[in-house]
């Protein structure tokens, strides 16, 4: 229900410019793949045609076929349930799991504070993308295995949003009040701080997602999480990276152009929900 | 001074956390370890011997303590593909990939530094326009795409550059190498494959530099002390120098903490794409090889390395501003 | 003898989102050679924005639509940029409120002081030190050697507001704009600054425009006092005149709101209602409904000019 609102909402804020509409197009376009994929590919996904390997753009295949002979276009299209719904669970997750904890810290402090700060910390330490690395390698290199990579290291963004809006929030007015009546801490926390607190933490999930993809699409290029034959941008990019030199430009170019359509979607719904929350007047 | 020990001190809380982290992901695998380790190949005694050595049979705190000595005598295993110590075939390789990312950080800044200083006084159209796109080119397009579309139109469409061998082609022939040694062949091979990759992750880094330093001068240039400084009547230039860009820089220095770690991260796209023989390809190898002592001792290094980087920018802001040095 | 500064009839309008803002209207006056003349009113008057239009600094939304503001022989608001450039900092100085944000945070006093100096070509580059420091010396700033390379965190509110002071004056300017100096700062502190510019200002025969909210500063300091209230300059006079015999109905409010040594809080009457919105549409007395001595002629246009005395001006129908 919250989706369709925020959906409604951005329908309402996006429509301000014809860019916006465009994105708005991009944005449905990308959602009708992932709904409808497999209805929408013109081939099987999955079927190499020998005759036709590394075949250029044509009628047949409007975006050329790859080194086994398999359509790009329907690969493409197949790979956007993949990769953009894989973003979105990671994200997802590692909104809940750090808006959780970042509220508990952010209102009760002392140890709890300390201790995941700590954790926290210890995850930016490294390089994010490095560390996604590490974790899917050393957990065994599967899609689930690249699912908690993508949790953990977006995991100290939220928590420490979460953490300093909850924690500014603690001694407003109503919140003492709610304490005063009698609501236990917990209660206080779900009912009156975090409904407040998550417009702000909900357009920052977006403005990540972006990232979340390029991750993805990174992790998979270097051959983490998702292997041959699954459909995936950045798989698909990888695969196409040793016939680039001789020319075959269709086998990056289609799936790299999905990526930054997809992304920059995400990016202008995230800047449009932004200004719908904060509307800013330009001096 | 003190300030410099205080800083040098605040590193151990990350670098305690990267240590524990590192340690519980060479642990973390389902499954036998000391096999994982030995690759898929190894014999019975083989996988033994690497239990044995590894303590894998103790308990976890005492395989920490394991782990903690190895380090401190830079054991960090053996590579399944080289056959060589890790270290040591990190150790080779790092020069390369800290070329490449020096060339793309003087890339990157030498960008970003004029434009958001061209972008601030007053606002040319076009060159906001070349601000906004370059910005919004460097961080809409992933990387490794970038990498890929670069050699397609320089070496597949104009033929100009080498073609980036898929192997790296000879350990150590990068460019300061080659310079030392005269080598004059060498050192503009290594230049010619140098320029591409230089370039794209100078791009990426460029995006977040080139915002950073344009709110950075927007906020500069809305303050008190500009007011001050046109009411003396002081020159245009004089302004936006030594007034706005210089608080500027403060900070763009915050900022480059984090490029850094985007650039980090990069090299594993960028190295192999291009055949730089850094860690990065290194690290990309690899992962395809299933070398868990490989791969888990470059994202060690790494971020034993961020955390070196990030000391040194903030230990550079000093000199940037007089502020950090009252603050002890 | 030919004026200082001469404004006449200055309009400036805000242009914003909201409308436009109509912040100054018809405002003249005259400022001669080392004379003190205080602008006073209450908070958004128009009395910065007055002073910032007169130094050319206005904000990218100001737009003056008519009126001339003349200085020395110089039409302001046709003068080019490098003209402006080349005048402010040498014969027309400002210093504004909020000390300490108004220097430069990584560049040491002396440097700033240099600056300005180094800028009017006034002094040898090679003296630019001695002159920075002499400069900090004659703001009785202490141990001006060591406080040259300070840097201004370093420094009180009140030190940074003599630092400001000394480099508005460096170039020995013939104007000096004073919005609201001592805002922020302590009283023993407001008497110490404005007894410095004071001093500077009679020994140097510079004029000074003090720009200030508080009516009693404004009478110990002033040899003229002018009033403005909601973007109108309504009463000009010696500061005596205008203190004892106040002509317009606004200043006398304003006199009897003032808060006098000895006086009772209670003994206070506050100005009824409030200063009207600049942008919706204005009588042509701005002051009208808060008036008590409001006539039908005050709506028929134009506001006149009345001269109470010889050097008293009021803009009113009816004067008290």
């Amino acid at each position: 229900m919250g989706l369709f609102l925020l959906a409604r909402n951005t329908r309402g804020v996006v429509g301000e410019s014809r860019f916006a509409w465009a994105a708005a197009a991009v944005f449905a376009l990308l959602l009708a793949c992932v709904a409808f994929g497999d209805l929408l590919a013109p081939h099987d996904p999955f079927a190499a045609d020998g005759t036709a390997r590394l075949a250029a753009p044509s009628m047949a295949h409007w975006f050329g076929t790859d080194a086994l002979g398999r359509d790009i276009f329907s690969r493409v299209i197949v790979a956007a349930r993949f990769d953009l719904g894989m973003a979105v669970l990671a994200v997802a997750l590692s909104f809940v799991i750090g808006l959780a904890f970042g509220a508990l810290a952010g209102y009760f402090g002392r140890w709890i504070d300390r201790v995941l700060g700590r954790v926290a910390d210890a995850i930016t330490a490294f390089p994010l993308f490095v560390l996604a690395m590490g974790i899917v390698v050393a957990l065994g290199n599967g899609v689930s295995d690249m699912l908690v990579a993508l949790v953990v290291i977006d995991l100290p963004f939220h928590y420490r949003l979460a953490r300093s809006e909850v924690h500014a929030r603690r001694h407003l007015g109503y919140v003492e009040a709610a304490r005063l009546g009698g609501n236990s801490a917990l209660d206080v926390l779900w009912s009156h701080i975090v409904p407040n607190v998550l417009p702000a933490m909900g357009v920052q999930a977006v403005l990540r997602l972006g990232g979340a993809l390029f991750n993805i699409a990174g992790l998979s290029f270097i051959g983490l999480g998702v292997h041959a034959p699954a459909p995936e941008w950045g798989l698909m990019a990888s695969e196409g990276a040793s016939h680039i030199a001789s020319g075959a430009w269709w086998s990056v170019v289609f799936p790299g152009l999905a990526l930054v359509l997809a992304a920059a979607s995400f990016n202008v719904l995230g800047d449009g929900l932004r200004a719908g929350l904060y509307p800013q007047r330009r001096a | 001074m003190p300030f410099v020990w205080k800083r040098i001190l605040g590193t151990v809380p990350s670098l305690i956390g990267i240590v524990v982290i590192t340690f519980l992901l060479s642990r973390a695998l389902p499954g036998d370890a000391a096999a994982h380790l030995a690759g898929s190949a190894a014999s019975a005694d083989a996988i033994a011997q690497i239990r044995a050595q590894l303590e894998l049979d103790k308990s976890l705190i005492d395989q920490f303590f394991r782990y903690l000595v190895d380090l401190a005598h830079g054991d960090l295993g053996l590579s399944l593909t080289t056959g060589q110590p890790v270290l040591h075939d990190l150790a080779t390789r790092l020069p390369a990939s800290l070329e490449l990312g020096a060339c793309a950080l003087l890339f990157g800044l030498g960008l970003a530094v004029p434009l958001g200083v061209l972008a601030a006084s007053p606002p040319e159209p076009w060159v906001d326009a070349l601000c906004r796109g370059s910005s919004a080119v460097g961080s809409a397009v992933p990387v490794f795409v970038g990498g890929l579309l670069l050699i397609y139109v320089f070496h597949a469409l104009f033929g100009v550059l080498p073609r980036p061998s898929s192997a790296p082609a000879v350990m150590g022939s990068t460019v300061v190498d080659s310079l030392f040694a005269r080598e004059w062949v060498a050192f503009r091979s290594s230049v010619g494959r140098l320029v591409l990759p230089s370039m794209l992750l100078g791009l990426l880094a460029l995006a977040p530099l080139a915002r950073t330093l344009h709110g950075a001068m927007q906020r500069a240039l809305g303050s008190d002390f500009i007011r001050t400084a046109r009411a003396g009547g002081l020159g245009a230039r004089k302004i936006l120098y030594a007034y706005a860009l210089r608080n500027a820089l403060l900070p763009l220095t915050q900022g480059l903490g984090g490029v850094l770690g985007l650039l980090l991260g990069a090299g594993v796209l960028v190295e192999p794409v291009f055949g730089w023989p850094g860690v990065g390809a290194y690290a990309a190898s690899a992962v395809l090889a299933s070398d868990h002592a490989a791969v888990q001792g470059f994202v060690l290094m790494t971020a034993l390395l961020y955390v070196l980087l990030n000391l040194a920018i903030e230990i550079a802001r000093v000199a940037l501003d007089p502020r950090v040095r009252f603050e002890g | 003898m030919t004026a200082l500064l001469e404004v006449d009839d200055l309009s400036l309008v805000f242009r914003t989102p909201q409308g436009a803002v109509r912040a100054l209207e018809g405002v003249s006056f005259s400022v001669q050679r080392g004379e003190i003349l205080g602008i006073v009113g209450e908070s958004g008057a128009g009395k910065s924005t007055l002073a910032h239009a007169l130094m050319g600094l206005q904000d990218a939304a100001a737009h003056i639509e008519s009126g001339r503001i003349g200085f020395g022989g110089t039409d302001m608001l046709k003068a080019s940029v490098p003209d402006l450039d080349a005048l402010r900092g040498r014969e027309l100085s400002m210093i504004f409120q909020g000390p300490r944000s108004a220097l430069n945070p990584v560049r040491t006093i002396g440097r700033q002081i240099e600056d300005v100096l180094s800028r009017h070509a006034v002094v040898r580059s090679d003296d630019l030190k001695r002159q920075a420091i002499q400069a900090l010396t004659r703001v009785r700033i202490p141990d001006p050697e060591r406080r040259h390379g300070a840097y201004p965190f370093e420094l009180s509110g009140s030190m940074c507001q003599r630092v400001l002071i000394a480099m508005a004056l460096a170039c020995a300017p013939a104007l000096l704009i004073a919005d609201e100096p001592t805002a922020g700062l302590d009283v023993t502190t407001q008497a110490v600054i404005l007894d410095l510019l004071l001093d500077m200002s009679r020994s140097s025969r510079m004029a000074t425009l003090l720009i200030t909210h508080d009516l009693g500063l404004a009478g110990e300091y002033c040899d003229r006092i002018a009033v403005m209230h909601a973007g109108h300059l309504v009463e000009i006079a010696p500061t005596e005149a205008l203190l004892s015999r106040p002509a317009h109905p606004y200043t006398q409010r304003l006199l009897a709101a003032t808060p006098a040594l000895g006086s009772a809080l209670a003994g206070l009457a506050a100005i009824p209602g409030e200063p009207p919105d600049l942008r919706g549409e204005l009588p042509l007395c701005r002051f009208r409904h808060r008036c008590e001595r409001a006539l039908p002629a005050c709506s028929v246009p134009p506001l006149p000019w009345a001269a109470v005395a010889a050097d008293h001006l009021v803009r009113c129908c009816n004067p008290v």
